[in-house]
């Protein structure tokens, strides 16, 4: 097995990288696959309670780069899906407990291991995000429909090129349909005509991803919530697979006809 | 004009203002340098040929993700500058 490394960045905090690194981690392991997501978020570990994990820690990230446990160690497995693992955070260091060059060792004796790693950035632009996109493959860039957030993608995008880990993808997170339809929030055309980078999935506004969160069961286990279906095309692309993006339009179709505006 | 269309779409105000924000950002160019930067290539263009100071227009131009420095510069005819001077001349 020869993994593939993919990291989802944003630049801004609060867009959805977690919850969304746990949910494509999801996706990927059950479709068979053998996935490792990595909490690249050192003093501010989340990965865990998005996953429902945080009961099972032992070891850390910076437990296996500073050598007090073999890689194995580190790796939580998940009940729910047999071949998903997290390797969780230290959540009583910084960012600088960890180089660019510690993730690099750590990716190339996990990639023998699992079909995919996917690691979640901090937010930001220092050492932590250095550290999350140092062993890459492919860099996944998230952002809301908001200027702030756009913003900051293209920052990011920036540093990306810069740094030879481009072409990034990009995700649309929390978008809300009737919003943009009256004109009150950036469409995924706009976003995409701003920032100039593929796309790679459309996540529509859901409060099912908090209840989700709150139980610590990622959407992507089921599916059937419009989040969880995205998070489920954004694996499938990932693999290589050509997806049409959602039709968000649907539920105001639904509405018009009851006369709704 | 604008009541004519209802209230403005914020969408539009979000788009256009992250378009300016954006090529500043990725050019690391201020409006104020950019205006500096118009008024030293106006000076030097003076030099070797005629042009009208005013109707001179620079712009930063978006293409995907690379940025361009666009200038229109508008040159002053020689055939009308001659007949400026006849006239003056004449007169």
């Amino acid at each position: 097995m020869v993994a593939k490394v993919v990291t989802i960045v944003s630049g801004k905090g609060g867009v959805g990288k977690t919850t969304t690194a746990a949910n494509i981690a999801v996706a990927l392991a059950s479709r068979g696959l053998k996935v490792t997501c990595v909490d690249g978020d050192i003093g501010l570990r989340n990965l865990d309670v998005v996953l429902g994990l945080e009961n099972r820690i032992v070891y850390d990230l910076v437990d296996v780069t500073e050598g007090r446990c073999r890689l194995r160690q580190a790796m939580i497995r998940d009940k729910r899906l047999p071949e998903l693992y997290l390797i969780p955070a230290a959540q009583t260091r910084d960012k600088t407990a960890v180089s660019p060059s510690d993730m690099v060792r750590l990716c190339d004796e996990l990639r023998q291991e699992v079909d995919w790693i996917i690691i979640d950035s901090p937010a930001g632009i220092e050492r932590g995000f250095k550290n999350a996109i140092a062993a890459a493959d492919r860099v996944l860039v998230m952002t809301n429909p908001e200027v702030s957030a756009v913003r900051d993608a293209d920052r990011v995008i920036g540093l990306l090129d810069a740094e030879e880990k481009g072409p990034a993808a990009l995700i649309i997170n929390r978008l809300d349909p009737a919003m943009v339809k009256r004109g009150d929030m950036l469409s995924v055309a706009d976003v995409i005509d701003l920032l100039a980078i593929e796309l790679i999935g459309i996540i529509p506004e859901d409060e099912n991803v908090i209840v989700a969160t709150n139980k610590g069961q990622p959407l992507a286990l089921d599916g059937k919530s419009k989040a969880g279906l995205a998070f489920q095309n954004i694996a499938r692309r990932l693999m290589g697979e050509q997806v049409p993006f959602m039709d968000l339009d649907s539920q105001n179709l639904f509405q018009r006809l009851l006369g709704r505006k | 004009m604008a009541f004519l269309f209802g209230r403005r779409k914020s969408a539009n105000s979000a788009k256009e203002r992250l378009q300016l924000v954006l090529i500043h950002d990725r050019t690391d160019l201020s409006p104020v340098e950019l205006e500096s930067l118009k008024d030293d290539l106006i000076q030097t263009i003076s030099r070797h040929i005629d042009i009208d100071p005013m109707a001179v227009t620079i712009r930063v131009a978006q293409d995907g993700r690379s940025q361009r420095l666009v200038a229109d510069i508008p040159l002053r005819s020689v055939g009308r500058r001659r007949g400026h001077e006849t006239g003056r001349a004449a007169g």
